[in-house]
């Protein structure tokens, strides 16, 4: 499985390679030189959940994760109590 | 209305002295009136790809640190009465020029001519924060490979940093059959990755070092595509609306043009 998969990558031409390299790189490197962008993004997610439910601040954590050819935003929140909705 | 250009890249050897030498040409060709200003100190190389390496009195150094007048220490282009250089030292280093003297030397110049290009040196360092000081506009010069393409995005962030705009991008030494076999990145790649406006796409070309070898920028060589790319950027820099063109293939008709020596 991950050997075909592996083949399929390499008969890509490195053309396209070099391409879907450079954004998930930059992506990482964008995040890196700009924390400030981090923390806004941080406080902006905290202001939506607080609406709903009722989280740990201090404890919460946010990061970009990359897989091999992929990036994420991984968020861990922990949630003390839900609250109430009409 | 003046406009004073920085070139830049992050990258070295991508090509910033060689777009700053051919625009610097190509401008003062089309008549405007133009000052190149080096600023890679330590490193001087824009007076040999000008063939003006024989002339040089004075530098930006001494300009900076008060020892002669501005108008001393240009020198003229042998061709283009309109066109003129101001050398950085070859003996200093980068630290003897400061972000605000290079901002006064700016608004100074740009009473007198149409256009200031500054040629800067690589890195983002002290010597970066100095080129860019007094520019309205950034060219981003890169190459269509990983390294280069990175270093142009760390360079447009630094250069967002510092307010700096109106960034556009050119992109050097494009080897248009690799692109054709999808072994190259091409323009639409790299504008998908960097989302700078592009104002060129210049070809890796042999004209490009044997025109350097002698001195005389290859802008204006119709016998030549980088010379033709320059001179296309020249006419979008000048505010023309100039579709890219295409690069000729080493296929068929090129190969039978040779063979006819057309
Ligand atoms: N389009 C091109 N085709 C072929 N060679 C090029 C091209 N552009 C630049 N070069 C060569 O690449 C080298 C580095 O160019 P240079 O302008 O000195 O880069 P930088 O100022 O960014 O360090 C030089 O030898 C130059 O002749
Ligand atoms: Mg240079």
């Amino acid at each position: 499985m991950l050997d075909s998969l592996m083949r399929i990558f390499n008969s890509e031409k490195s053309g396209k390679v070099a391409k879907k390299r450079l954004q998930m790189v930059l992506i990482q490197d964008r995040a890196n030189v700009s924390p400030e962008v981090m923390e806004l993004i941080r406080d902006e997610i905290i202001q939506v959940i607080s609406k709903y439910m009722v989280i740990d601040k201090t404890d919460m954590e946010l990061s970009l994760e990359n897989d091999d050819d992929s990036v994420a935003l991984v968020a861990n929140i922990p949630v003390h109590n839900m609250k109430h909705h009409r | 209305m003046s406009e004073v250009i920085v070139v830049t890249s992050g990258k070295g050897g991508v090509g910033k002295s060689t777009t700053t030498a051919n625009l610097g040409v190509g401008l003062a060709m089309r008549g405007q009136k133009v000052v190149l200003i080096d600023t890679d100190t330590g490193l001087r190389n824009l007076d040999l790809l000008l063939g003006l390496e024989n002339r040089i009195m004075y530098d930006l150094v001494d300009v900076i640190e008060g020892r002669v007048e501005i108008r001393k220490a240009l020198v003229r282009h042998k061709k283009f009465e309109n066109l003129q250089l101001l050398p950085t030292s070859q003996v200093k280093d980068k630290s003897a020029v400061n972000p605000a003297d290079l901002m006064a030397l700016c608004d100074e110049l740009r009473k007198e001519y149409d256009y200031v290009i500054i040629d800067c040196p690589a890195g983002i360092e002290q010597g970066f924060q100095t080129a860019i000081a007094g520019a309205d506009t950034a060219i981003v010069v890169t190459m269509p490979e990983v390294s280069a393409v990175r270093d142009a995005d760390k360079i447009i962030g630094e250069l967002g940093r510092s307010e700096k705009d109106n960034i556009k991008l050119i992109i050097n030494r494009i080897r248009p059959a690799m692109v054709d076999s999808g072994e190259m990145m091409d323009m639409d790649d790299i504008n998908d990755i960097l989302a700078i406006k592009c104002i060129g796409q210049v070809p890796d070309d042999i004209k490009v070092v044997t025109s350097a070898n002698r001195g005389e920028p290859v802008v204006g060589d119709n016998d030549s595509q980088a010379g033709k790319a320059y001179a296309n950027i020249v006419g979008r820099i000048m505010g023309e609306d100039i579709p890219f063109m295409e690069f000729e293939k080493e296929g068929f008709f090129a190969k039978l043009k040779k063979a006819f020596g057309m």
